[in-house]
C-alpha cells in the first residue's frame, strides 16, 4: 500500500489520491499548442461548447418528449412548445446548434485539409474525426424522426430503402431495421433509443479518441511546420516565452479560444432567438401520414451534397456512388500521396485547384440537392456529381506527381 | 510451466463460455429487432371491386402501404393493346379492368402523385414517371410498380393472400 501523510489541504488531501496537480499539468498547463495558428483553430472548442449546448437542451427535451406514434407530434408541438415553461427554448438551442453543428464541422473538416493537418502522424486524428462525422450524422438523421411530422416519416421512409440495396431488394433487411413493413411504431422507439443513448455513448467515446489522437502529433500550425514539441516547450518553462514556438493549452491558448466562441455564442443565440426557422422545416409541422408524400422531400442542408450525388443517376450506381461519397473522405490521409504538409495554396496549381474545386463543388451540390429535380438543375446536379467523384479519381495521381515544396 | 498450461487453459475454457454468450446474446439482440408477431398478423385487406370508377385513382390501404386502385378505361385498354409488359400486368376482376399496385416509387419509396389530365404518375422525390399500367416512363425507378400479393374472389380482391392470378405473375417475373 502506498504511503499516505497528514494532508496539509485539500488540495494535498486530493494530490495525495488523485494526482490533480499532474493530471491539470498533463491536460492543460504543460499541453503544448503552436503559437502560429489562426482563429480556425478555435473551431475544435467551438464543437465542444455546441455539443454542451445539444446534450444540455435534450436533457430538458427528453422529459417531456413522448416517443411514440399517437404522442410524440403533440409532446413536441403542444406541451414542449405551448405548456412546457421555456420548453421552446429548448427546442429552438436543439434545432438551432444541430443545424450550426453541421456548418462547424465543415469548416473544421476543410480547415484540416487546407493545412494538411491529416498527415504526418496525424492520420488518426483525421480519421477518428470522420468516425465523429458518421456519429453525428446518425445523431442528426435518427433525431430528425422524433417530431413524428411529414418529413420524419418520409425521410425515415427514404433512407432505410436505402438498405434494400437497389438491385438487391433486401426487403428483409428494410423491415428487420424498422420492425415493421413501414415505419411505425417499432421504427420511433428503437430511433428515439439510438438518439438518446447509443449514438451519444458512441459520440462521447469518440470525442475522447479524437483527443487522444492529438496527444503524440500535437497540433498542426499555420504552415505544417515540423515543431520540436520537446525543446520548444523547454525554452518556454526556462523562461523564453517570447522565442519559444509554442504555448500553454490554459490559459494561454484557452482565452483565444473562448473569445472566439464567445463571438459564436452571440451569433448562435442570434438564431436562436431571432433566426431559429431555418433549422424548423414548415412541412414537418404537420403530423406524419403514411398515405401521402409531401411534394418535395429533401434532406436537412447538411445532407444535401451527399444527396444530390444519389439523385441523377439510376437506383443502383446512383446508391454505389452515394456509398463512395460517404466514406471516402476516411480515406484522404492515403489517398493524398505527396510528401508536403503545407497550406493547399503552396502546394503547387494541381492540389491548390483541387482543393478550391472540391470546396466550391460540395456547394453547387448542396444548391443543386435543394432545387426540385428538374430541367438545367438536374443537368448542373449530374455534371457536378461527376466531377466530385473524378476529382477523388484524380487525388493520388496529381498529389503523386506533386513536387517537394 | 505448469502454471501455464494451466492459465492456458483457464483461458481457453473462458473464451468457450464467452463465445457461447456472445452467440446468444446476438442471436437475442437480433430477434428483438424483428417485426412483432402482431405486426405480422395483421397483414390482410379486402377490396369491393365493383365500387370504384374508371379513370378515378383511389389509394387503399395494405401493411400500412398505401395502394393504387385505378379502372382502366377503354382508351387505356386500347393504348395497352400489343404491349405484352402493359397487359401482363393487368387484373381483370369480373368484366372490369384494374391497375392495382404497391403505391411507392420502387425507387426509394416515395408515394408518386396520380396527375389526372396525363394519367400518369409523377415522384416529387427523384422525378420518377410512371404510366397508368404502373410501368416505368422516366428513371430513376428500376421497375414498375410492385404488384401485392392478391386473390380474386368473385368481385372482391383479397390483398396479402396469394391466389394463382399473383402466382403466375411471380412466376413469370412480372413483380418482385
Amino acid at each position: 500500500m502506498a504511503h499516505f501523510t497528514k494532508a496539509t489541504s485539500v488540495k494535498d488531501w486530493l494530490n495525495q489520491r488523485l494526482a490533480v496537480d499532474k493530471v491539470e499539468k498533463v491536460m492543460a498547463s504543460e499541453y503544448w499548442i503552436p503559437k502560429n495558428i489562426n482563429f480556425l483553430w478555435a473551431m475544435g472548442m467551438v464543437l465542444v461548447v455546441t455539443f454542451a449546448l445539444l446534450l444540455v437542451s435534450g436533457i430538458f427535451l427528453l422529459m417531456y418528449y413522448v416517443p411514440t406514434v399517437e404522442g410524440a407530434f403533440y409532446s413536441v408541438n403542444y406541451t414542449i412548445m405551448t405548456e412546457v415553461g421555456y420548453g421552446w427554448l429548448w427546442r429552438h438551442v436543439h434545432g438551432v446548434a444541430a443545424s450550426v453543428v453541421f456548418l462547424i464541422i465543415y469548416i473544421h473538416m476543410f480547415t484540416g485539409i487546407y493545412y494538411g493537418s491529416y498527415k504526418k502522424g496525424r492520420e488518426m486524428i483525421w480519421i477518428s474525426g470522420m468516425l465523429l462525422f458518421i456519429a453525428f450524422s446518425t445523431e442528426a438523421f435518427s433525431g430528425y424522426m422524433l417530431p413524428w411530422g411529414q418529413m420524419s416519416y418520409w425521410a425515415g421512409m427514404v433512407i432505410t430503402n436505402l438498405f434494400s440495396g437497389g438491385s438487391l431488394h433486401a426487403d428483409f433487411l428494410v423491415e428487420w431495421i424498422r420492425g415493421d413493413y413501414v415505419p411505425a411504431q417499432a421504427f420511433l422507439g428503437r430511433f428515439f433509443m439510438l438518439h438518446v443513448l447509443l449514438v451519444p455513448i458512441a459520440i462521447l467515446a469518440l470525442i475522447g479518441l479524437h483527443f487522444a489522437a492529438l496527444r503524440i502529433p500535437h497540433v498542426n500550425n499555420q504552415d505544417g511546420e515540423e515543431i520540436d514539441f520537446e525543446a520548444e516547450s523547454k525554452k518556454y518553462l526556462d523562461g523564453d516565452k517570447a522565442g519559444a514556438k509554442v504555448m500553454r493549452f490554459a490559459n494561454d491558448f484557452m482565452s483565444k479560444d473562448m473569445m472566439v466562441v464567445g463571438i459564436y455564442l452571440i451569433f448562435f443565440f442570434y438564431l436562436v432567438f431571432w433566426n431559429y426557422s431555418f433549422a424548423m422545416d414548415p412541412v414537418n409541422f404537420d403530423p406524419a401520414d403514411g398515405l401521402k408524400t409531401p411534394a418535395h422531400i429533401y434532406p436537412e442542408w447538411y445532407f444535401l451534397w451527399s444527396y444530390e450525388i444519389l439523385r441523377p443517376f439510376n437506383v443502383d450506381l446512383g446508391l454505389a456512388l452515394f456509398g463512395f461519397a460517404q466514406v471516402i473522405f476516411v480515406f484522404l490521409p492515403f489517398l493524398d500521396r505527396s510528401p508536403n504538409t503545407v497550406p493547399a495554396n503552396r502546394r503547387g496549381t494541381m492540389f491548390k485547384v483541387w482543393f478550391w474545386l472540391m470546396l466550391s463543388n460540395m456547394i453547387v451540390l448542396t444548391a443543386m440537392g435543394k432545387l426540385p429535380p428538374e430541367g438545367v438543375f438536374s443537368q448542373i446536379g449530374l455534371v457536378a456529381a461527376i466531377i466530385f467523384i473524378a476529382q477523388w479519381i484524380a487525388l493520388p495521381i496529381i498529389t503523386s506527381m506533386e513536387k517537394k515544396v | 510451466m505448469e502454471n501455464n498450461s494451466r492459465r492456458g487453459f483457464m483461458g481457453k475454457a473462458f473464451g468457450a463460455v464467452a463465445a457461447v454468450g456472445a452467440v446468444g446474446s446476438l442471436v437475442a439482440m437480433k430477434k428483438t429487432w424483428d417485426p412483432l408477431p402482431s405486426v405480422k398478423a395483421a397483414g390482410f385487406t379486402t377490396l369491393d371491386m365493383t365500387t370504384y370508377e374508371e379513370g378515378v385513382m383511389i389509394t387503399e390501404k395494405w401493411r400500412g402501404k398505401p395502394i393504387f386502385v385505378l379502372k382502366k378505361s377503354a382508351d387505356v385498354m386500347a393504348k395497352e393493346k400489343g404491349n405484352a409488359a402493359a397487359e401482363a400486368r393487368n387484373i381483370k376482376v369480373g368484366n372490369d379492368n384494374f391497375m392495382v399496385a404497391i403505391g411507392l416509387c420502387t425507387h426509394l419509396g416515395c408515394i408518386p402523385a396520380f396527375r389526372k389530365s396525363e394519367g400518369d404518375f409523377l415522384c416529387a422525390c427523384h422525378g420518377g414517371q410512371f404510366d397508368a399500367s404502373g410501368l416505368v416512363i422516366k428513371v430513376p425507378p428500376p421497375r414498375g410498380f410492385d404488384i401485392p400479393p392478391f386473390k380474386i374472389d368473385g368481385n372482391k380482391l383479397i390483398l396479402g393472400e396469394v391466389g394463382p392470378e399473383y402466382q403466375a405473375m411471380k412466376d413469370n417475373g412480372v413483380t418482385l
